[in-house]
C-alpha cells in the first residue's frame, strides 16, 4: 500500500491509504475527507470533487480530459493542474501524491 | 455538543452524507444508522441507467464503503422502524427493538406511487426504486421481448433507454401531450420525443391506461381506447410518494413531506428531516419545496449535521440533477418552475446537444443541458449569482460563457 495526500484549503492535511484502481473521490469520500462528497456517485457529471495535483506529480497522473476540463473551467478557482478526482484512478505509481482542495466545489 | 447519540432512519443517500458530516462538524456522539432494506446506503439514480441495461452491478452502488462507517463509528442495524415515541426519546423497531435517542434524522425517502387498476399486481408488472425492484427486472430480461414503460418522465424514459440498449422492443405510455411535461419546457420535450422515437420507441402521448392484461403474467397493456399494447414486461414510473408516516403519527407537521425549516428542523427540536421525506423552505426561489434529487438530500443532510452540532447553517446550495438516456447526458441546474422565458443555445431540433435556459424577470433560474457540461457549470454559477444574462450572448456560439460570468450584470436582490 502507499499513501496519497489530501490538502484543505485551509491547508489541514489527511494521509489516506492508496488503493489500486480507487478514483481519488472514492478515496476521499471512504475516509471522510472535508470538501469533497462526489454527489453523482463518479461519473463526471456534478463537478463537486474538483482537485488540484501538485505541479511535480502532473506527469504521473497525466492531465485532465476534455470532459474534465468543460467542468472544470468554470470554476474561479480553476488552475492548470486542476481535476476531478473521480476521473483519477489510484494505482501504486502515485504512492506519495498530494492534491490539494479549492475553498468552495461548485 | 449536548447530542449523545444520534439516530438516522433510512439507509439512503441523506444517511450516507449525515455520518460524514456529522463527525466533520464535531459530533463525538454515538450515531446509529436504522434502515430496512439490506444493504448500506447505495446510489439509486443507476438503477435505472447504468445498473438496467447491465453495464454496472448492485456492488458498484455503495455511496459509501463498509470502511467508511467504520471509521466513523457508525453502527448499522438493519430494521424497520414502527413507530416515534417523542415522549422517552425512542424508536421501536418491526422486531420490537427499542432504540434511544437524543436526536432523531429520519431519512426515510420515498417509494414507488403504485398504479391502482385492474392486473396491476400480475407478475410482470414492475416499480422501480430499490435495489430489489432493480434486481427483480434484470432478472430473466433475457427473454423478454416486448417491454411497456409507463410514465414518460425521467426514469421511465430512463428505463425506456437503458431497456433499447438491450435490444428490447419498447412501448412509452404517457397521458399528457408531451414527454417530460412536468420538468421541462416543450422545446427540450420536444428533444427527448425525437430521439426516442430515433431510438425505436414506440411513444405514445395523451393516452390512458385502463389495465394491464395477462392471466397470471403480464401479456399487455389496455389503453383507455381499447388498445392494447403487447408486453412480457411492465415498468411503471408514474411519481414517488413521500414516506412520511413515521413522522405524521408522531404529531409532527407534515405537508407533502415532513415539513422542516431551513436548517432541517421539524417542529420537534430534537427530530430532523432530510431528503425525498423533507418538505423545506428554499430561500432562492421563495417557496417551499420537496425534491427527488441526490443533490437536495446531500445539501440537507450536511445542514442537518451542522444544526445538530450547534452551528449556524441553511439549506442553501443550488439544486441540480442528472438524467442519462442513450449517448445523452443530460444534467440540469436549478429548478425552472416558473420560468417566463426560454434561450436556446445549439438546436434542440437536430442533433444531440443544446442548452436550454430559463429565465424569469430576466434573471437565470435554471439550465437544462444536454452533452453541454459547460453550460451547465455556468448555469450552476450563474444562477447562484443571480446573474440576469444577455440573451444574444447566451445564443450565440461564439460567446465565451466564462466571459459572462467576469462582466455580469447582476440583478439587485
Ligand atoms: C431509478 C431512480 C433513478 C434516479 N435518478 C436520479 C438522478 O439521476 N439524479 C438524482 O439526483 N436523483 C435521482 N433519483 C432520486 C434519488 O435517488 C433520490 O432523490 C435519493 O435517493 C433520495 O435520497 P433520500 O436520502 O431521500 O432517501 P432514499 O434514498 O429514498 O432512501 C430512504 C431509505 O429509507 C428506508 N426507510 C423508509 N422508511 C423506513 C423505516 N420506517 N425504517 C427503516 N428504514 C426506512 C427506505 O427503505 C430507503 O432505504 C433517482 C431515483 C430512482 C429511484
Amino acid at each position: 500500500m502507499g499513501t496519497i495526500t489530501f490538502i484543505e484549503y485551509d491547508g489541514t492535511t489527511h494521509d489516506v491509504d492508496l488503493v489500486d484502481g480507487a478514483s481519488l473521490m472514492e478515496l476521499a469520500t471512504t475516509n471522510g475527507i472535508p470538501g469533497i462528497d462526489g454527489d453523482c456517485g463518479g461519473e463526471a457529471s456534478c463537478g463537486t470533487c474538483h482537485v488540484i495535483v501538485d505541479a511535480e506529480w502532473t506527469s504521473a497522473t497525466g492531465t485532465r480530459s476534455g470532459e474534465e476540463s468543460q467542468m472544470i473551467e468554470m470554476s474561479p478557482e480553476c488552475e492548470p493542474h486542476s481535476r476531478l478526482a473521480c476521473q483519477l484512478k489510484a494505482c501504486p505509481s502515485l504512492d506519495g501524491l498530494k492534491v490539494r482542495l479549492p475553498e468552495f466545489q461548485m | 455538543m449536548d447530542a449523545e447519540r444520534v439516530v438516522i432512519v433510512g439507509a439512503s443517500h441523506a444517511a450516507a452524507q449525515l455520518c460524514g458530516s456529522l463527525r466533520q462538524h464535531g459530533c463525538e456522539g454515538e450515531i446509529e444508522l436504522i434502515g430496512d432494506e439490506p444493504s448500506l446506503p447505495y446510489q439509486r439514480p443507476p438503477l435505472s441507467k447504468a445498473l438496467l441495461s447491465g453495464e454496472s452491478t448492485l456492488d458498484d452502488l455503495l455511496i459509501r464503503k463498509p470502511e467508511f462507517y467504520e471509521k466513523q463509528r457508525v453502527a448499522f442495524r438493519r430494521g424497520r422502524v414502527t413507530r416515534i415515541d417523542r415522549a422517552s426519546g425512542v424508536v421501536e423497531l418491526e422486531d420490537g427493538a427499542v432504540v434511544r435517542y437524543d436526536r432523531l434524522v429520519l431519512c426515510t425517502g420515498a417509494r414507488a406511487r403504485r398504479l391502482e387498476l385492474p392486473g396491476a399486481d400480475l407478475t410482470g408488472v414492475h416499480y422501480l426504486r430499490d435495489a430489489a425492484d432493480a434486481a427483480a427486472i434484470r432478472s430473466g430480461l433475457d427473454g423478454v421481448g416486448r417491454a411497456v414503460v409507463i410514465g414518460a418522465g425521467y426514469i421511465g424514459l430512463e428505463a425506456a433507454a437503458s431497456l433499447r440498449k438491450l435490444g428490447i422492443a419498447v412501448s412509452a405510455l404517457e397521458m399528457a401531450d408531451r414527454v417530460l411535461q412536468r420538468v421541462t419546457a416543450p422545446e427540450v420535450s420536444a428533444f427527448y420525443d425525437r430521439v426516442h422515437r430515433e431510438e425505436g420507441v414506440d411513444l405514445r402521448l395523451g393516452v390512458g391506461v385502463a389495465a394491464i392484461e395477462g392471466d397470471d403474467h403480464v401479456t399487455g397493456v389496455r389503453l383507455t381506447d381499447g388498445d392494447v399494447v403487447p408486453a412480457d414486461r411492465v415498468i411503471v414510473g408514474v411519481g414517488v410518494v413521500p414516506n412520511v408516516e413515521l413522522a405524521r403519527d408522531a404529531g409532527l407537521a407534515v405537508d407533502d413531506g415532513i415539513v422542516i425549516d431551513a436548517h432541517g428542523r421539524t417542529d420537534d427540536p430534537c427530530v430532523f428531516a432530510a431528503g425525498d421525506c423533507a418538505n423545506y423552505p428554499d430561500g432562492r426561489y421563495g417557496r417551499r419545496l420537496r425534491l427527488e434529487a441526490v443533490s437536495s438530500a446531500v445539501e440537507q443532510a450536511k445542514t442537518v449535521a451542522a444544526t445538530i452540532c450547534g452551528k449556524d447553517a441553511a439549506i442553501s446550495a443550488l439544486p441540480w440533477f442528472w438524467s442519462d438516456q442513450y449517448d445523452l447526458k443530460l444534467q440540469i441546474a436549478g429548478l425552472s418552475g416558473g420560468y417566463d422565458e426560454v434561450v436556446l443555445r445549439g438546436d434542440p431540433s437536430t442533433g444531440r446537444d443544446f442548452a436550454c435556459f430559463y429565465l424569469a424577470d430576466g434573471r437565470l433560474i435554471a439550465a437544462d443541458c444536454v452533452n453541454r457540461a459547460q453550460e451547465f457549470m455556468f448555469a450552476k454559477r450563474a444562477i447562484t449569482m443571480g446573474l440576469a444574462p444577455d440573451r444574444a450572448a447566451l445564443t450565440d456560439p461564439e460567446t465565451a460563457l466564462a466571459e459572462l460570468l467576469r462582466a455580469p450584470s447582476v440583478v439587485a436582490g
